[in-house]
């Protein structure tokens, strides 16, 4: 009559067989390869990367697969891999002024020194489901440019030349140590450069929402893009037994700039004031909602009321990271039953109460 | 792409461990207060033990032996896949048997037989602050531990009586450690809040989402918070364990059919097992109850 | 301190400064929002502070809560309902109670029938008044309502800017008002 459940081990490894076979899915098909998801899905990586913080596009291709497609739990596999790699050092803060750029609008200045160049954009498409692809169209190479680029300096720093925007904060102070939230538990209130990297690991889709809501009313910033660009940046890293920074590679980032108006204070005279977004990868929706949500974020330093959620840094950093957020929802499938036995004789007991009382 | 990932012993590399024992060390140090530290991304995901597995990672040796239970079973799918974990990134020993365990880590119960000196009890804790549930903030409840402004605990517990009677928290019942910080015991029925008070074994807590680490030394008071007039009480079972016939243990309520049959079998599966080893048989028992299909 | 010490209140630990907000000292907001906790009962928000301090029997602080609700004329009847449910003076009466059950010695008062319609303002001076004559306790209150002030207190300070310009006995400031500041105030209110 009664079974106690058991059987544990082989019903997760049945299951497990069972996920490896769905995705996999049907053998007469060809299986994907990390190439075609790195060349083909482009996009889907460097979400990977982004969020699971790793630049490593096969890796996170194989996440990719292995998650069947699943982005936050690829961006899972990339973290907790990311967790086992010792930490020999920190690179040098990348120069975005010094990016090739595939890409760089601003939103600002109709021209400026460098060009606005569009890049691979979906922009401008219009969105009409395209059946050719589906054939395996055949798709001619793209135009290039045959003149090297002339130099295209960083929209804020040509308006910081006349003192109308905040200055970039240098790490001036042997102090002024950059922190890193993955070595070091977050204690609030946080400093800015914990808060941006917070950031740049969130989730796409949370600050999407939160800078959205910005947009709307709630903690209005008057943004403007100053300035996107995607490109390829060096890697440099000190190492103190050679006495100069050697170059480790190149990763391809996105850099986002917004521009918001400030009244000024007392102290300050008006001038525009940054939020600032950066990304592994291309990912444009990302960069400029990550720096809308840090000019929100940034309302306590520069003494504005604090009132909507976007503002509100506990409220945004302690629910951004999608890997945390997945698997507490998720939790709650775990057996619970000791705690809902517990619940259940409390119900009982106070309904017995109440029927006594009602007699 | 490097070679195929090979992992480290209990698979946190070393830096991680010692950050990880640091904190253990301090939590040890001040009984109940809550120690942040860097938890780290690991293969289970948050709110499924990643802090009770970084704990053990961080303690577990070579010739230690490791028992996982999950609702105090041993074959629960979780406790299953964690034991599974350890077994394969630190090849250890694992067993069900509580009195044989060095290192038991456990999700929502403490095992009924009693812990003896030299063991270590690794609690999987969701919410490690008390007082999340009556103050949202961070910084308002750290600020709360360290003035001992625990007046709004009181004040959900007198809520509770002033409405039912009795103070009508289940699971997860707070208690303060050595006279000073107010603790969450993890989400264990406060049937099992009697076992951490002077336990001879040292307990850990780790939550790895909230990136909080507290231990109870070994012989620690632990006092269920209560009023005079109104004492904390634990669960009572009208009815034995319908297997081995224990009194006094925490029981699940087993739903046999669709008409209301139920039964109430040991929570503590290890328990039952040993108790039925040694011929005690509850009312249902005598069926085939060894199962696994 | 209540260890005869004097301290200056500025070189105060928090921790102390929190100590007095609980014991010696209470704090009666405009607003009754502000200092109550609108989602738990009545008794609570009595008990509360109770409790901070070491209350821990049940039926004492439900009792001390049952008179102090009876003293600020709320019926004892309401004691496990919860402040969303009251009227404005109703709150405003549940927050003196609240802060006045530890003892206290010293009440500040931040415009007390700021919102309230004149009859219950009334209502609730009067209650003020007794309870501080009964009690021996000091409070500080603060209003731009002058009928309020002469109604109240006994010494009076008049500040412009940030800064005292004018103190002294109610009736002497009011009657015989001497920077431009106050006379301007005084002469501007209807007689009532």
């Amino acid at each position: 009559m009664y079974v106690a459940v058991k059987g544990g081990e082989a019903a997760i490894a049945n299951a497990h067989a069972l996920l490896a076979d769905r995705r996999r899915g049907d053998r007469s098909l060809p299986a994907l390869g990390i190439g075609q998801i790195i060349e083909q899905l482009g996009l889907a990586v460097d979400r990977a990367m982004a969020e699971g913080s790793l630049y490593d596009r096969e890796l996170a291709a194989l996440a990719i697969i292995q998650a069947r497609g699943d982005l936050i739990e690829a961006i899972f596999l990339v973290r907790a891999f990311r967790t086992t790699l010792p930490r020999f050092g920190y690179s040098r803060p990348i120069d975005t002024g010094r990016m090739l750029i595939e890409r760089r609008v601003s939103a600002t200045f109709k021209d400026l020194p460098g060009g606005q160049v569009l890049g691979p954009t979906f922009d401008y498409t219009h969105r009409l489901l395209d059946p050719e692809i589906a054939s395996g169209d055949d798709v001619p190479a793209p135009a290039t440019r045959d003149t090297v680029p002339e130099n295209a300096p960083r929209v804020t720093d040509l308006l910081a030349h006349e003192g109308l925007i905040e200055p970039d904060n240098p790490l001036d102070n042997a102090e002024d140590t950059v922190g890193d939230l993955t070595r070091e538990p977050l204690q609030y209130p946080l400093d800015r450069d914990l808060r941006l990297q917070a950031l740049a690991r969130g989730d796409e889709g949370f600050l999407l929402a939160l800078g959205y809501s910005t947009q709307r009313g709630y903690a209005r910033s008057h943004p403007f893009v100053g300035e996107i660009r995607i490109g390829e940046v060096e890697v440099e890293f000190d190492v103190p037994e050679l006495g100069f920074a050697v170059s480790l590679g190149r990763i391809r980032v996105t850099e986002c700039q917004m521009v918001n108006q400030f009244k000024g204070s007392a102290k300050v005279p008006p001038q525009f004031t940054r939020g600032y977004g950066l990304v592994f990868g291309q990912s444009e929706r990302k960069a400029m909602s990550m720096s809308l949500c840090d000019r929100a974020l940034r309302a306590r330093e520069l003494g504005e009321d604090i009132s909507a959620p976007a503002q509100d840094e506990e409220f945004v950093i302690s629910h951004l990271d999608n890997v945390q957020a997945t698997g507490f929802v998720e939790h709650l499938k775990l057996p619970h039953y000791v705690d809902f036995q517990a619940e259940l004789d409390l119900v009982r007991k106070m309904r017995a109460e109440q029927q006594e009382a009602a007699e | 792409m490097s070679a195929a990932p090979s992992y480290n012993f209990a698979y946190l590399d070393e830096q991680t461990k010692r950050m990880i024992r640091r904190a253990i060390l301090k939590a040890i140090a001040i009984p109940g207060y809550q120690v942040p530290f860097a938890s780290r991304e690991m293969p289970m995901p948050y709110g499924w033990g990643t802090g009770g597995v970084q704990v053990t990672a961080a303690i577990i040796g070579a010739n230690d032996v490791l028992k996982v239970i999950d609702q105090g079973a041993d074959d629960t799918t979780n406790a299953v896949s964690i034991r599974a974990f350890f077994a394969k990134v630190a090849r250890v020993q694992t067993t069900t048997h509580t009195h044989a365990a060095s290192i038991i880590q456990t999700r929502h119960r403490i095992p009924e037989k009693p812990l003896h000196a030299g063991q270590v009890l690794v609690y999987q804790v969701p919410i490690p602050e008390p007082l999340r549930f009556l103050e949202p903030r961070e910084t308002e409840t750290r600020k709360m531990h360290a003035l001992e402004e625990y007046g709004l605990m009181h004040v959900k517990l007198y809520e509770d009586i002033a409405r039912h009677g009795h103070i009508a928290t289940t699971f997860a019942y707070p208690v303060k450690i050595e006279g000073r910080y107010v603790m969450d015991p993890s989400p264990t029925p406060k049937f099992d809040n009697p076992k951490m008070h002077m336990s001879p074994a040292l307990q850990l807590f780790g939550a790895g989402r909230e990136m909080r680490i507290y231990a109870l030394p070994p012989f620690t008071e632990v006092v269920s918070l209560d009023f005079e007039d109104h004492p904390f009480e634990i669960q009572h079972f009208d009815q034995p364990c319908a297997l081995c016939a224990a009194t006094g243990v925490y029981l699940d309520e087993v739903i046999l059919d669709d008409q209301g049959g139920h039964m109430f079998v040991c929570s503590d599966t290890d328990n039952c097992e040993e108790r039925r080893a040694q011929g005690h048989r509850g009312a249902l028992a005598g069926h085939r109850l060894e199962a696994g299909r | 301190m209540r260890d005869g010490q004097w301290r200056d209140l500025y070189d105060l630990s928090e921790a102390e400064r929190r100590l007095l907000m609980r014991t010696d000292w209470g704090f009666v907001h405009q607003n009754p929002a502000d200092g109550l906790r609108m989602s738990v009962s009545a008794g609570a928000n009595v008990g509360e502070r109770l409790m901070a301090v070491g209350g821990r029997h049940y039926g004492q602080i439900r009792a001390t809560a049952t008179d102090w609700l009876g003293r600020v004329e709320i019926s004892a009847d309401r004691i496990d309902d919860q402040p969303r449910s009251f009227s404005g003076g109703m709150r405003q009466r549940l927050q003196i109670a609240r802060n006045l059950v530890t003892g206290p010695r010293l009440v500040f008062m931040d415009e007390p029938t700021g919102g309230l319609d004149v009859s219950v303002q009334a209502r609730l001076l009067d209650l003020l008044r007794g309870l501080v004559g009964e009690l021996g306790l000091s409070a500080i209150v603060v209003t731009h309502d002058l009928a309020v002030a002469r109604l109240l207190s006994h010494r009076m300070v008049v500040m412009k800017d940030g800064r005292v310009i004018e103190s002294g006995l109610t009736d002497r400031v009011l009657d015989d008002p001497r920077e431009p500041y106050t006379q301007l105030l005084v002469s501007s209110i209807l007689q009532v």
